[in-house]
């Protein structure tokens, strides 16, 4: 009985990783590819990562992305902290379902939605006060910030809410005014999560297309968007290179990120039943 | 007696136990105070005097409000009304930073990402004092708990009781008015509890800080503390030192929270200037109280007897008149240095006898269905009016 479970089990995991990954697999393998189609196999080559690099839209948009996923990502981290520490410390106050619904909403808002609201918004700021002039960088910069705060605020929260009110109180305690408290106990004490905050905050910002789609102006094509646009021309086999070394990037960030949390609460659970150790 | 001695003594006591001595200022003052939460009355309107010197326990189960007394003395939770006074200020709007008081967590709380050196120190960098004191006064402090080797070590590479020493020097190192413990035993085996109970109440009678420690183990607080107010939904219900609250309670309450106590409820029948006897149904017998009882005939009391304070023997007493039941034994615990026997009366009440294990070749006394009688002297039970 025992046996025929865990048989239903693995191939139910086999299945399910298969549906996950095989595509993704397929996409790697066939950026090898030396043929000029790009679903018949012709042999190894790595000609089409050369191509790739010389393609100066592809490169230009490459580092629009970057540029915009290190601003938003480190925007996001300035808004999202405070947040995440008003809701996790400052107990309860007028609002404050209001204010956690409001955060937790861009997580689950359609990109559609969010895309068009903000654009509606640039629209009628540019009418009103006459900024941002125009849609580009800083208008897809703003907007992956509104949803990547989000992320933090909850990545935050959740770290905070984890660790022992006392360490604090113990601070305060011992003299430490409540600013000094955050900056040299606080904020040590969620590094890891801000981090992994801002890496989250990176990989979403990069991912992107729907909301830069609609509030991107001239020159400020984003990587999601030009491939989007090239594929519609036609797959060409480069794009597989692309796609293979943006994988490689996001996976490498995931697991820095996925680590820095593990790690954060292994030392937490080892503070907290250490009596063992 | 010469009046010279008997003045002597007298300032003894007075000096050990400033409670007994009308002229004594109280260090720590609650007045009236009381902490709402919600609708909820977490202490309500407490008044104590804790003197200087003092390891004073508060004891009490959970959510007896306690730990909300200690926490208003830190200055983590304002009162909702009454005033608190340490050493003759009013703590009202006193941030808890600039107390004159300093904690030690029931967690520890020390801070993960320190080293044990960098936490001891924490309250003196907060302070502004020089580097070279910083250091000095921390390396006193770590020998003092015996944690010198392990300065450069990180919180998570401590055990619990180090965890526990490094805790203390932290919260000790400002050589505060009050120190605060907040069931600092707590998160330690029971060995290693008890070693470090007599440890504690050594360190503070070196350092002669007043403690005052949260606890709901009675017999640590009855091992450390000078006297103990034990609490109970929010209100204190006696105050006093290990021996009256063992020996005289006011309460049921606090006869049942210190040690193990058999009540026998009856009505008062007799009451002389010497003398009262009760008349308990419950234990189908009367009892006798060597002196007056407050009360007048027909009024409902309590005789409370400690389990060792009770005689067990097979034949019937010659006088049986008075303080004598017979029953079954019902329970046998075996205990080593002692033995609990649960003898069920024949009126049905169960009460508990403990008897001391002398002789290591001893055979058992007693078995179970043993017809037994337990009796006691006219000065064993107190009487309880609550």
């Amino acid at each position: 009985m025992n046996g025929k479970r865990s048989t239903f089990l693995i191939s139910a995991l086999v299945f399910g990783f298969a549906f996950l990954y095989v595509p993704i697999l397929l996409v790697i393998i066939y950026s090898f590819n030396e043929g000029k189609l790009v679903t018949v196999w012709a042999g190894f080559s790595t000609k089409w990562y050369v191509s790739l690099f010389n393609n100066d839209g592809m490169i230009d948009a490459a580092w629009n992305s970057l540029r915009i996923g290190v601003m938003s990502a480190t925007l996001a981290l300035a808004l999202g902290t405070p947040a995440g520490l008003v809701m996790s410390r400052f107990g309860r106050f007028k609002g404050r379902t209001m204010f956690s619904g409001m955060i937790a909403a861009p997580l689950v808002m359609p990109e559609v939605i969010t895309g068009l609201s903000l654009l509606l918004l640039f629209v009628t700021l540019e009418q009103l006060v006459g900024w941002p002039a125009g849609r580009g960088l800083s208008t897809i910069t703003i907007a992956h910030t509104t949803f990547c705060a989000a992320y933090v605020a909850v990545v935050v929260q959740s770290r905070l809410s984890g660790m022992d009110i006392s360490v604090e109180e113990a601070a305060m305690d011992l003299g430490a005014k409540p600013a000094k408290i955050f900056f040299v106990i606080t904020l040590p004490m969620i590094l890891p999560a801000l981090l992994a905050g801002w890496l989250l905050s990176f990989t979403l910002s990069l991912d992107d297309l729907v909301i830069a789609s609609f509030v991107a102006g001239p020159g400020s094509t984003t990587l999601p968007m030009k491939v989007f646009s090239s594929v519609r021309l036609g797959v060409s086999p480069e794009i597989n290179a692309l796609a293979t070394l943006i994988i490689l990037t996001v996976s490498i960030m995931i697991v820095i990120a996925s680590f820095l949390i593990l790690r954060s609460e292994r030392m937490r659970n080892r503070a907290a039943n250490g009596s063992d150790a | 007696m010469p009046e010279a001695v008997l003045e002597r003594a007298h300032e003894d006591v007075h000096k050990t136990q400033p409670w007994n001595n009308p002229d004594a200022v109280p260090y720590i003052r609650f007045e009236n105070v009381t902490k709402k939460f919600g609708d909820f009355y977490a202490v309500d309107d407490v008044s104590l005097d804790i003197y200087r010197h003092e390891l004073f326990a508060l004891l009490g189960g959970s959510g007896c409000g306690k730990t909300t007394l200690l926490r208003m003395l830190a200055g983590f939770e304002e009162p909702t009304s009454g005033k608190i006074y340490i050493d003759g200020v009013d703590m009202a709007g006193v941030p808890a930073y600039e107390r004159p008081t300093n904690m030690m967590f029931q967690s520890y709380a020390l801070f993960p990402h320190m080293t044990v050196e960098q936490n001891v120190a924490f309250g003196l960098v907060q302070d502004g004092v020089s580097r070279s004191e910083i250091k000095e006064l921390v390396a006193e402090m770590l020998g003092l708990v015996q944690m010198s080797k392990f300065a450069k070590r990180k919180p998570h590479q401590l055990s619990g009781g180090q965890r526990q020493r490094v805790a203390l020097a932290r919260s000790l190192i400002k050589r505060p008015k009050v120190l605060l413990l907040d069931e600092p035993l707590g998160a330690l085996d029971k060995k290693l509890r008890e070693q470090t109970q007599f440890e504690l109440v050594n360190i503070q009678e070196k350092v002669g800080t007043t403690f005052v420690m949260v606890t709901h183990d009675q017999e640590e607080a009855m091992t450390m503390a000078s006297r103990i107010a034990v609490m109970n939904e929010g209100v204190i219900s006696q105050t006093g030192t290990p021996f009256e609250l063992y020996e005289y309670p006011n309460s049921r309450y606090t006869a049942n929270f210190l040690g193990q106590v058999n009540l026998l409820e009856g009505v008062l029948v007799d009451d002389d200037e010497k003398y009262a006897v009760i008349k308990s149904d419950e234990a189908n017998c009367d009892i006798y109280i060597d002196h007056a009882v407050q009360g007048h005939e027909g009024m409902t009391f309590w005789a409370a007897i400690r389990p060792e304070r009770l005689r067990l023997t097979k034949t019937e007493p010659e006088e049986t008149k008075y303080n004598c039941v017979s029953g079954k034994i019902e329970e046998i615990g075996y205990l080593g240095g002692i033995s609990t026997y649960h003898v069920r009366l024949e009126s049905g009440k169960r009460i508990k006898v403990t008897e001391p294990n002398t002789g290591r070749h001893n055979e058992p006394t007693y078995t179970w269905e043993d017809r037994v009688w337990v009796s006691w002297e006219a000065g064993a039970a107190s009487v309880l009016n609550k």
